[in-house]
């Protein structure tokens, strides 16, 4: 059982027009098992949170905490939170020149677990997931996220989440983007991981079509830096119906 | 970043494109040669061969007097049927497949006192690598070297250069007939020797050779190294693997000469620069002459930069005087390692020193592979990782 655990978030971005604040005091927990879904119009800071509670340098954090199973995320570094057991799923996956996909997964993995895989588990468990994302094998000698297509990519994040195991995963906007076939097949993924560990999501989208497939236990509403409201499934139902007008008035 | 890419592209026009366009008739095969010092000039900085070059460090190479060190020489048992053997100036300027290119190479033939000559006898064909290895020891050094493969011959030959050296050479590679060789010369000098060489190849009819060059030592290296097609059916392959640290500047320029037909070319020149000073240079010359029909030559060269400062110059000329060609292609790429492929790679737990080890690996693990001698491919991840140390440690103190 984790608990990932984020109290009055600040976080701000320096641009050229000066420092912008971007999150403004952000509360959230999630528990294992947990679905979140966060929902918001564009530019809400919904990636922002994703980066900040992932450590991109980017983005400095003027006020609160995040915890993960009472250890101080904040004070972690970038790799010491994945090892923690955070995951990021982004939403613009880098690519990675000369960086094979197998020799990347490898890596990854061995610095997650703080020792090599076994080998023969290792090329089985990573033949079955790219089996179960419907990835040719052919996918593990192409260098990473290089010439990929976008359903691609997130099959690829979704393939890294699945053979890290971590505790809590964030996923930015991976349904962005994607056909219905392509969303179908990442879902399977998401929720494939979350029956085998146990995993807590935090569910980052600007389209509901995704909740079809991933069913969330908590909405949460993102305006302007804020979670401006908080409620179960039916949320995202009435959101779907009304969109987001009604939050952008009142900020 | 720059990109330029004419994958197979074919002209029947002069096809020349770089940095800078040097003179309307500046072909590349107007170029003069010489064993004569005095038919060139001292160098400026301003020629088209001389723009990129760290001048003052090879300056004293310029000097046409003579220089008295010598470097060690750590040579094998060698086989039946190759011999090393030392000859005067005047032999060695006979049995050079061309004169020197430059000032530099034509001062080290006048002032190395003789030139050492490695002979492949015909028909020898010698399984194990033979490795030589060649010492500074701080001294001033001009050097001429001769390696002959027989008609029919096969061999692999290592020339590993450590130590230190003021050291300028010229080396002379004449494949006969048929003949296969695979010449791997390694810069592995410390951190304050300069070396200027230039190495030029005959490549007789049907013969194939493996040129690879991997320079990671030294403060200033510029290595030149032409081939020129003498016979039908040949083929040449020339590799290059190059690291640069701060302080260190690494010069290769490639000539490759279809003068006759059907032959092919291949150049793949790859660098990774870390540190504010570091700096190399890539020019990649190909000249297809109206008599070279059906060539078929791809060159390409990339560098990866891994650190804010260093600057990485990369000069692809094609030029082709005949339409009748089976292909003609190069490619030129520059890319960062930057911070978003390194937040990507520590958002999967890799640490930031493993994440640029994974990345400078990755990207020279194919050209590792293709130096074809495996005892070469395995020190020279070693060496490479070695650098990735120095890098990381040096980033280390600056970010500390």
């Amino acid at each position: 059982m984790s608990t990932l655990e984020i109290k009055n978030l600040h976080a701000s971005v320096e641009t050229p027009e000066g420092t912008k604040q971007i999150l403004k005091g952000v509360n959230l927990t999630i528990n294992s098992g947990e679905t979140h879904a966060i929902m918001g119009p564009n530019g809400s800071g919904k990636s922002t949170l994703a980066y900040a509670i992932a450590g991109h340098p980017k983005y400095d954090i003027t006020e609160g905490s995040v915890f993960l199973d009472g250890e101080d995320v904040l004070e972690m570094s970038v790799d010491e939170r994945a090892k923690a057991g955070l995951f990021l799923a982004m939403q613009y996956p880098v690519e990675v020149p000369g960086v094979s996909v197998s020799n990347f997964l490898r890596t990854a993995k061995t610095a997650i677990d703080g020792e090599a895989p076994k080998l023969r588990t290792w090329v089985k468990d990573v033949k079955g997931s790219m089996d179960n994302l419907r990835m040719d094998a052919s996918f593990a000698e192409r260098n990473v996220n290089e010439g990929f297509s976008g359903g691609e990519k997130k099959r690829h994040e979704i393939l890294q989440m699945e053979l890290l195991s971590p505790k809590i995963a964030v996923l930015d906007e991976t349904d962005s983007g994607l056909d219905v076939d392509a969303l179908r097949i990442v879902s399977e993924g998401v929720n494939r991981v979350k029956e085998n560990t146990g995993l807590g999501v935090m569910l980052i989208t600007h389209y509901t079509r995704i909740l079809r497939y991933i069913k969330p236990d908590f909405v949460h509403v993102f305006v302007n830096g804020q979670v401006a409201e908080e409620g179960g499934p039916e949320l995202a139902e009435r959101l779907e119906a009304e969109g987001y007008d009604r939050y952008l008035v009142e900020a | 970043m720059t990109v330029t890419d004419h994958s197979r592209a074919t002209a029947d026009a002069a096809h020349t494109h770089g940095l800078g366009t040097p003179s309307p008739d500046a072909s590349r095969a107007d170029r003069p040669t010489s064993f004569e010092v005095a038919d060139f000039t001292v160098p400026t900085g301003r020629e088209e061969e001389w723009r990129f070059s760290a001048l003052k460090d090879i300056k004293p190479m310029l000097a046409d007097e003579a220089a008295d060190g010598h470097l060690e020489w750590d040579v094998p048992a060698l086989p039946a049927g190759v011999t090393l053997t030392d000859v005067d100036v005047a032999t060695a300027r006979e049995r050079s497949v061309r004169a020197p290119g430059d000032r530099a190479s034509a001062v080290a033939v006048a002032h190395s006192g003789g030139a050492r000559v490695l002979s492949i006898a015909p028909n020898t064909v010698v399984d194990e690598p033979i490795q030589i290895t060649v010492t500074g020891t701080g001294q001033d050094v001009r050097g001429h070297l001769l390696v002959e493969a027989g008609a029919s011959s096969e061999a692999t030959v290592i020339i590993e250069r450590k130590g230190s050296a003021t050291y300028s050479e010229f080396v002379s590679v004449d494949l006969a007939d048929n003949a296969g060789l695979n010449l791997v010369l390694l810069q592995l000098w410390d951190e304050d020797a300069v070396h200027a060489g230039e190495v030029v190849a005959r490549l007789g009819r049907d013969s194939r050779l493996r040129g690879s060059v991997v320079t990671l030592g030294g403060k200033s290296v510029r290595l030149n190294t032409s081939a020129a097609f003498a016979g039908e059916g040949a083929r040449v392959d020339l590799f290059g693997l190059y690291f640069a640290d701060s302080g260190q500047h690494q010069e290769h320029q490639l000539f490759v000469d279809h003068a006759v037909p059907r032959c092919t070319s291949r150049v793949t020149y790859k660098g990774a620069l870390a540190g504010k000073t570091a700096r190399t240079v890539w020019i990649g010359d190909v000249l297809i002459r109206k008599e070279a029909e059906d060539t078929d030559t791809y060159e390409l060269n990339r560098n990866l930069v891994l650190t804010d400062g260093a600057r990485a110059d990369s000069v692809p000329n094609l030029e082709i005087e005949t339409g009748e060609i089976a292909g003609a292609g190069h490619a030129s790429a520059t890319g960062r390692f930057d911070e978003e492929q390194m937040f990507y790679l520590r958002s999967r737990g890799i640490s930031e020193d493993e994440a640029r080890k994974l990345v400078v690996r990755g990207f020279f693990a194919d050209l590792v592979q293709e130096i074809g001698v495996a005892s070469v491919e395995q020190s020279l991840m070693k060496a490479i990782d070695l650098e990735l140390e120095h890098v990381n440690e040096e980033l280390a103190e600056t970010q500390a």
